[in-house]
């Protein structure tokens, strides 16, 4: 096995196109190293991209958030701005194991796991998130929904690396909640997830985006569950529609994490009590 | 000469101090060894290779290939660990379940092995050998391995103690009946029986460590292990035996073990180690991943059990029963008759019979997991005493209170108590302010009660005493709990030296006389009774030289805080002898002075505890949380309360997570779901609250100092306390344990009727 620490991203996606055999990206490992120790995988080449400094900061721009592939759990914790506009992401993302591996972590790392129970995923689709990806020729900036494709499948090409996470600039009067149901108190892996970001016109609800984990083979966007409370003030009449439309779009499987009978019931718990975080942050905003 | 080994009421000076342990620094900075940091020159690397199948039929195994590899120095099979059991069933047991037979009996269990030069070669030549594998139908559920038509595990198990003799194989291996009384009678005369059905399921010990071993065997057939285990006499004896060596030729080392809980009273690859390294002629170490501990090492039994108590108005318990189906795995083993015996130990009653069924299953081999068998038939005869006060409108505590077994109750599983605490851990429940502390919304409480044996059995200690007079305690249980420090109390107490003047060391099998395990809570009740008496004779020895240093007859002295001291008219006058002054002298007086004892430590007092505990349910998630825990529980005499409390909290906590979220999750295929803490569950840190405890003192009669084992029976009222706070917290009875969120929430959907 051979391993490169690249400076660049061009660097790294260059020694990922040319390797012939299987080639892997280091982000923190935390994924990475667990299926190379329990002989899941034996990578020919290794790219850690924790010395590429485009992929290690966190910009605010104008239009929105840049948050480099190698930024960390515990380094997004730490940071306010982000933490005060994207709470939910920045909370999902810090769900993620325990100190140890938050101190490793990547919110990109997560993505490209393409595990349907990804803490970190449903909170970025909620909240609009894209991938720049970059290839050999080229760069693309991708909706983050578009990445995972199956359980640990995803859309990039071989050589491609995702460099960045991009969260649009957070308009006023709006919040966002990511919650998990786990049967310990960490250290485990979500059963059921939901991730909602919402704006608010005069306590109305105008726009909203919910997201749940762990209900199918991917994370999914449920457009009809943001329609069952769009338009309201979150009245319980529009927290009942919430929960059916999840419970609705929900495709679980029985497994030793849980039922779907379980999981597509508090799919919808989860939907709801998400909603009313995030509706009480949109309104203090 | 047999000695006293009665209780004497003293004031001592030591005992019920709380030191500091000799090995806690080392534990806690990463300097101690433990089973996988034993190395040798020229080591080489074992793994095993496990079978995916639950139950399959084994055609061939080809290694030739892998022999073949560079780098591969050995590859075992069965053949290379031939039967030299000579017709001992369960000897011929434990060899197979250490190697297949020509029969996989379980996903995990080992049919090949090698040794190589690094992990990396082992690695492959385990993918090189090529297993010929029928797969057999198997069953994993203890119910319907017991139905007619299931698949046999075993076609020479015949049930035993039923009339008649059956003469066709069955999944049963015996049938054990206990208790007294007439138990019709005894319902006829109830104004109110409660019946119920109740499942637990296979639960693992946990332990953070996982089984490593460093074997190496010389070509003169004599050989040493370095092992993490409970019992490395027990290892020692085993291994020797299964391999053909003789015993004094096996020197067995215990390392530092990190958790044991009964899973390391028994041998999973050490056999398989000695045999890679017997064939190499080159050391070799063992370290088995988690997957392998959850698949095949020993975890507890899961189980089926009911239960039916008959009672008065009044309160007064008029029959009790139970039926309890332990699954045991592919072997025949004693769980099922220990949940019988167990079952109503904490009452007392005039008409009761318990029945256990041993049944065979495609599951690991099952071992001793803290109070083996008793936490399920606590949990479903518990359950249902809870069940019955409500019935007849009592409070659950008065009910236990009116119905306890005492000192010269018959118990129902035979003997007759001496002094016992289960009536006092009781009082201290009602008057607990745990009892009286407010509860909250969705907030329950519940209480229960377990009882368990406790072990005595056969100890060996040495005490010497070194030239400068500090003193090295030598004994041979495995500390798994602290038991350095109290054993260096209990030696320190006797000859009225300082605490950090003894040293407590765990000896090899080579340099003591043989030890039982550390198992049944034995540690501390049989290394404490076996020092009190090295220590004891050692002072004889002190006496002598002292006399002799004075010129005076031995009878005219005494030893007293730690000195000789000359008594009489004509004597006390001389000037005290301190242990360092004697020591000193020693080389002079007669050579090194020591005190030696062995001993078979008989009558280790049963042992009784209550606790309390307090939930929150979530009822839109079933999701459960303990907010409050507490512990009672006599513990005899507590010779360094830190680790009774220690031991209190750690049954306790295994207890919570067995109720609430640890199982085995076979699929259809028979194979282990979750071999991992990911979704084993084991609770963390952050899912207990702090356990509090409250040590009861009723003296053992048996043992100088009143010891009692402590170390187990906290592990046996969790799942009950806590399947009575989330009925008292939400109104349903679970019935099925582990209570995960799935299982809570469907019990709760169903009582709303959505
Ligand atoms: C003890 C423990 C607890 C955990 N708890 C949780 C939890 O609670 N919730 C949860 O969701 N997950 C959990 N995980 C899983 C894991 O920590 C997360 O998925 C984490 O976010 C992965 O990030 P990483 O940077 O460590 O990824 P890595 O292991 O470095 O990479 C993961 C995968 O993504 C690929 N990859 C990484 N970066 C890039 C990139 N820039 N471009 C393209 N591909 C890339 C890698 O090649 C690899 O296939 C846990 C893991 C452990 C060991």
């Amino acid at each position: 096995m051979r391993f490169e620490s690249p400076k660049t991203t061009r660097e790294a996606v260059a020694l990922l196109a040319k390797e012939k055999g299987s080639a892997y990206v280091l982000a923190g490992g935390t994924d990475l190293l667990v299926r190379m120790k329990t002989g899941l995988i034996e990578p020919d080449l290794v790219v850690d991209i924790k010395r590429i400094s485009a992929m290690q900061s966190i910009k605010t721009t104008a239009s929105g958030t840049r948050i480099g592939a190698a930024v960390s759990g515990a380094e997004l914790g730490e940071n306010k701005k982000l933490k005060k506009a994207w709470p939910g992401v920045v909370e999902a993302t810090n769900l993620i194991g325990s100190d140890q591996i938050q101190g490793r972590c990547t919110m990109v790392g997560n993505l490209c796991n393409a595990s349907p129970a990804a803490d970190s995923v449903p909170a970025l689709m909620a909240a609009r998130a894209k991938a720049v990806v970059v290839g050999k020729n080229k760069r693309r900036t991708v909706a983050v929904e578009k990445i995972i494709t199956g359980p640990g499948e995803t859309s990039l090409a071989k050589g491609e690396i995702i460099e960045a996470i991009i969260l649009p600039r957070r308009s006023t009067k709006s919040g966002d909640a990511f919650l998990r149901f786990i049967p310990r108190t960490e250290m485990d892996i979500a059963v059921v997830s939901a991730g909602i970001s919402l704006t608010l016109a005069r306590g109305v609800i105008k726009s909203a985006r919910v997201a749940l984990g762990a209900v199918a083979a991917t994370p999914l966007l449920v457009p009809a569950a943001a329609r069952a409370i769009i338009g309201t003030k979150l009245d319980d009449v529009a927290l009942e529609k919430l929960a059916a439309a999840c419970s609705a779009a929900c495709k679980p499987i029985d497994d030793k994490r849980g039922t779907i009978e379980y999981r597509t019931k508090v799919v919808g718990v989860l939907a709801c009590r998400a909603a009313k975080i995030a509706y009480q942050r949109a309104g203090d905003a | 000469m047999p000695q006293d080994t009665s209780y004497t009421d003293q004031n001592f000076k030591l005992v019920g101090t709380r030191p500091r342990r000799p090995d806690g620094v080392d534990k806690v900075t990463g300097r101690a060894k433990f089973g996988a940091d034993a190395t040798a020159p020229g080591q080489l690397v074992g793994l095993i290779l496990r079978s995916p199948h639950a139950h399959a039929k084994i055609r061939k195994i080809d290694t030739s290939k892998a022999e073949k590899l560079a780098g591969v120095k050995a590859v075992v099979t069965s053949a290379d660990l031939p039967d030299l059991t000579d017709g001992d069933r369960a000897m011929l047991d434990i060899l197979e379940n250490c190697m297949a037979r020509g029969r996989a009996l379980y996903d995990g269990h080992a049919v090949a092995a090698v040794a190589a030069i690094n992990a990396q070669t082992a690695r492959k030549a385990l993918k090189l050998i090529k297993v010929d594998y029928k797969v057999l139908p198997h069953v994993t559920d203890v119910d319907e391995a017991m139905k007619p038509g299931a698949p046999i595990v075993q076609d020479w198990v015949f049930t035993t103690g039923v009339e008649p003799k059956p003469n066709k194989p069955s999944n049963i291996s015996q049938r054990n009946e206990f208790g007294h009384g007439d138990v019709e009678a005894g319902f006829a005369q109830a104004d109110v029986i409660v019946e119920k059905s109740y499942k637990t399921e296979q639960t693992h010990q946990g332990y953070i460590e996982p089984h490593a071993c460093l074997a190496s065997v010389r070509p003169d057939g004599s050989g040493e292990l370095w092992v993490t285990t409970q019992g490395h006499f027990t290892f020692r004896n085993i291994c020797s035996s299964l391999l053909g060596m003789d015993v004094a030729k096996l020197k067995v080392t215990a390392s530092e073990i990190g958790g044991g809980f009964g899973g390391k009273t028994h041998v999973w690859m050490e056999p398989v180690a000695l045999a890679l390294s017997r064939k190499a002629n080159r050391p070799v170490k063992v370290v088995m991943s988690r997957d392998e501990v959850f698949r095949a090492t020993g975890p507890t039994c899961s189980t089926s059990i009911d239960v039916k108590i008959g009672v008065k108005k009044n309160g007064t318990i008029t029959a009790a029963t139970a039926e309890l189906r332990y699954q045991n795995g592919p072997f025949p083993a004693i769980w099922g008759m220990l949940g019988a015996m167990t079952s109503f130990a904490c009452y007392d009653l005039k008409n009761v019979k318990s029945v256990g069924y041993d049944v065979l299953c495609n599951r690991p081999k099952v071992t001793a997991y803290r109070a083996p068998s008793a936490p399920m038939a606590a949990f479903a005869v518990e359950s249902t005493m809870t069940l019955v006060a409500a019935e007849i409108g009592m409070d659950p505590v008065d009910f236990r209170i009116k119905n306890a077994a005492k000192e010269g109750t018959l118990a129902s599983y035979g003997p007759t108590y001496g002094p016992i605490g289960i009536g006092p851990t009781l009082a201290a429940v009602k008057n607990h302010p745990h009892m009286k502390a407010k509860l909250g919304k969705n907030q329950g409480r519940g209480m229960a009660c377990g009882f368990w044996f406790n072990f005595g059995g056969q100890t060996c200690t040495d005490l010497n005493i070194g030239i400068d007079g500090t003193v090295t305690l030598t004994v041979g249980t495995v500390d798994v709990g602290g038991s350095r420090a109290s054993l260096s109390i209990i030696a320190a107490e006797e000859l009225g030296i300082p605490y950090d003047q003894v040293q407590a060391n765990i000896a090899d099998t080579a340099s003591l006389g043989f030890n039982d395990m550390t198992e049944g809570s034995r540690g501390t009740f049989s290394s404490g009774m076996a020092t009190i008496f090295a220590a004891r004779n050692a002072i004889e020895v002190l006496r002598e030289r002292a006399a002799q240093m004075w010129d005076i007859p031995v009878k005219a002295v005494v030893w007293e805080n730690g000195e000789a001291r000359a008594t009489g008219k004509e004597h006390g006058n001389l000037p005290v002898l301190s242990l360092k002054e004697i020591a000193a002298k020693a080389p002079r007086t007669g050579g090194p002075i020591a005190g030696h004892n062995e001993v078979v430590a008989d009558n280790a007092g049963v042992s009784f505890a209550s606790h309390i505990c307090d939930v929150e349910v979530d009822p839109e998630t079933g999701g459960t949380k303990v907010i409050r825990y507490t512990v009672i529980q006599d513990a005899g005499k507590a010779i360094h309360p830190d680790y009774v409390e220690g031991q209190f909290q750690g049954g306790a906590a295994q207890g919570i997570g067995w109720a609430l979220n640890e199982e085995y999750i076979y699929g259809e295929d028979g194979r282990l779901q979750n071999a991992g803490f990911l979704d084993y569950r084991i609770p963390v840190c952050s899912d207990l609250p702090f356990i509090d405890t409250e040590i009861l003192e009723i003296p053992n009669p048996n043992h100088p100092y009143g010891v009692r084992g402590v170390g187990e029976t906290s592990i046996v009222p969790p799942l009950a306390a806590i399947g009575n706070a989330v009925s008292d917290a939400v109104g349903v009875r679970l019935n099925h344990v582990p209570m995960s969120p799935p299982r809570i929430l469907k019990a709760l959907d169903e009582a709303r009727g959505s």
